[in-house]
């Protein structure tokens, strides 16, 4: 059938126009040209000792790991306590209050982040890290609800009576049953929320103090001189991090879901 | 069991996440509100007031309504092509008996979790005076001079579109995958060609997520400011970079303020409507 194969042919296109620009990067990455663009002179991991030496893209990197880190433990807390009420108890104004939990995603990260500026400077605040990290638990929260929220349907409440009835403890339950049916639900959150702190830029620029620098926006000042061959190799960098690292993480869970120990 | 209304323990459990909300989206909004009142003295100086100068300013001056004008042809564009490309990979993931379709899934959220600004910044390699398509063209002798693709609206709509045909396609694939895989063979059975069981089933069953897609597209299009910095030229900002010069560099917050609002109650409408036809429920799913 041609309508199928021009289907498939398509389809083929679209996935290359996806990633064929980041493979670009990648390969960038590598060159070891003065220039951040083409020709390809030769093969070269020069760029990325460079990065490495790189003072100001080291700190960047410093700062964009401890800001996500911190940003994904907040937020997967919040949300998991959130979500467990909305998926486990019926309540008045349920969906209203699922409604306002989600909200920030709608609401363009521009607002946001004006908004959340215009409050710190009312009450006198300078912007600071505690700011950008307030910032950053706020655009991820509703991303990590709605992820953990789909993950928790599926732990019935069954599982926690069975064992209560067999004669464990409320605490018992809940460390022996509840956690650990929990775990896929909060390393989902996690990810999710570190990788969407990790790429943030556009509430960033407002929010971060002068004189700090997070990945993205250094890369963004890098940027405003021309394409340097170091910008493709930390390009490279973060995709192996906010790529690789949930890849390998899915990995391993199916790994051990399948070899339990 | 006890009754539902005088159980606290939900509460206690959404306390934390509400007032994150509560504290730094509900009130800073208001607050927002309340700026675009103020008069504006001197740079990083402001009065506090009750008028309305900021909005007469906003609603008179034609280098705003160039700003939103702008924003929303880009936001449009964006969308709907976005919405035309999108519909045939997430059609051929959802009907494919392909045995690695989790594979075209994965590939599919991928982009997600690859960084906004290095996937904006790649198109400077595809299309730039040092990127492949001149790089190729001048290799072969087809051209002596590169040709000028980047740093125009093109180029700032092309980033757009690859930042955002993810969620196109992931909203699709989501309605497509919902509907009953009975009903185009029964089509079929009863006489229809492939392409009008399509048009008559498949399609009007998807278009709550074609719809959702659309709107996300449009929603965050609107809100970009970054794009414009590094794809674009001179002219080619959008709504949101005035805001962000109005506030970063001139540091004038009740213009500032005022501006926030109005690109807030602009993309609200749309929202709203949006809402009374569809419902979000089908935009939160797929974000899920």
């Amino acid at each position: 059938m041609t309508g199928w194969r021009l289907i498939k042919l398509f389809t083929v296109l679209v996935y290359l126009f996806m990633f064929a620009p980041i493979m670009i990067v990648v390969v960038l990455s590598f060159n070891a040209s003065m220039f951040g663009g083409f020709p390809i002179e030769g093969v070269s991991l020069r760029w990325f000792v460079e990065l490495y030496e790189n003072e100001a893209i080291v700190r960047a990197f410093r700062t964009s790991m401890i800001l996500g880190t911190l940003t994904a433990v907040i937020s997967t807390t919040l949300g998991i306590l959130g979500s467990l009420a909305i998926v486990r108890y019926q309540f008045p104004g349920k969906v209203w209050v699922n409604t306002a939990l989600v909200a920030p995603v709608l609401v363009p990260e521009t607002v946001l982040a004006v908004g959340l500026l215009l409050f710190m400077r009312w009450l006198e605040q300078p912007r600071s890290f505690m700011v950008l990290l307030m910032g950053h638990v706020l655009v991820s929260l509703p991303y990590v609800v709605l992820v953990v929220q789909a993950r928790l349907v599926g732990i019935r409440r069954v599982y926690e009576d069975a064992a209560r009835t067999l004669g464990a403890s409320a605490i018992q339950t809940f460390f022996r049953i509840t956690l650990p049916l929990l775990m896929p639900a909060v390393f989902a959150g996690l990810l999710f929320a570190f990788t969407i702190s990790f790429d943030n830029i556009t509430a960033t620029m407002f929010w971060r103090p002068p004189g700090i620098e997070t990945v993205p926006t250094q890369i963004f000042g890098m940027l405003r001189n021309s394409i340097s061959p170091e910008i493709n190799a930390l390009g490279t960098v973060m995709i192996v991090i906010t790529v690789g690292l949930p890849l390998a993480a899915g990995a391993l869970a199916r790994y051990f879901a399948r070899n339990p120990t | 069991m006890q009754s539902p209304s005088s159980d606290a323990r939900p509460w206690i459990l959404l306390s934390p996440a509400l007032l994150t909300i509560l504290l730094l989206m509900v009130i800073p909004m208001g607050i927002m509100l309340i700026v675009s009142f103020y008069i504006y003295v001197d740079v990083g100086v402001d009065e506090p007031a009750f008028q309305f100068g900021n909005w007469q300013e906003f609603f008179g001056d034609p280098y705003y309504h160039y700003a939103i004008w702008q924003t929303l042809r880009v936001a449009t564009i964006t969308a709907v092509v976005c919405a035309l490309i999108g519909y045939v990979p997430a059609y051929f993931i959802a009907t494919t008996s392909y045995a690695h379709k989790w594979l075209l899934m994965l590939l599919l959220i991928l982009p997600f979790w690859v960084s906004f600004i290095i996937r904006t910044l790649s198109w400077i390699h595809v299309l730039g005076s040092q990127g492949i398509i001149n790089a190729l063209l001048m290799g072969i002798g087809l051209l002596e001079e590169p040709l000028p693709m980047l740093y125009n609206e093109g180029s700032v709509i092309m980033g757009m579109i690859h930042f955002l045909l993810p969620y196109m396609v992931l909203n699709i694939y989501v309605s497509l995958e919902g509907i009953d895989p009975n009903l185009v063979p029964a089509a079929r059975t009863l006489g229809a060609t492939a392409w009008q069981a399509f048009l008559k089933v498949t399609l009007p069953l998807s278009l709550p997520g074609l719809a959702a897609g659309t709107l996300l597209c449009f929603v965050l299009a609107a809100g970009v400011y970054v794009t414009p910095l590094i794809l674009g030229g001179p002219d080619d900002f959008l709504f949101g970079n005035v805001i962000f010069d109005t506030l970063m560099s001139e540091l004038n917050w009740p213009m500032g303020a005022t501006l926030s609002c109005a690109m807030l109650a602009m993309l609200g409408v749309v929202v709203v409507i949006y809402n009374r036809f569809m419902g979000l429920n089908q935009v939160y799913r797929s974000l899920g």
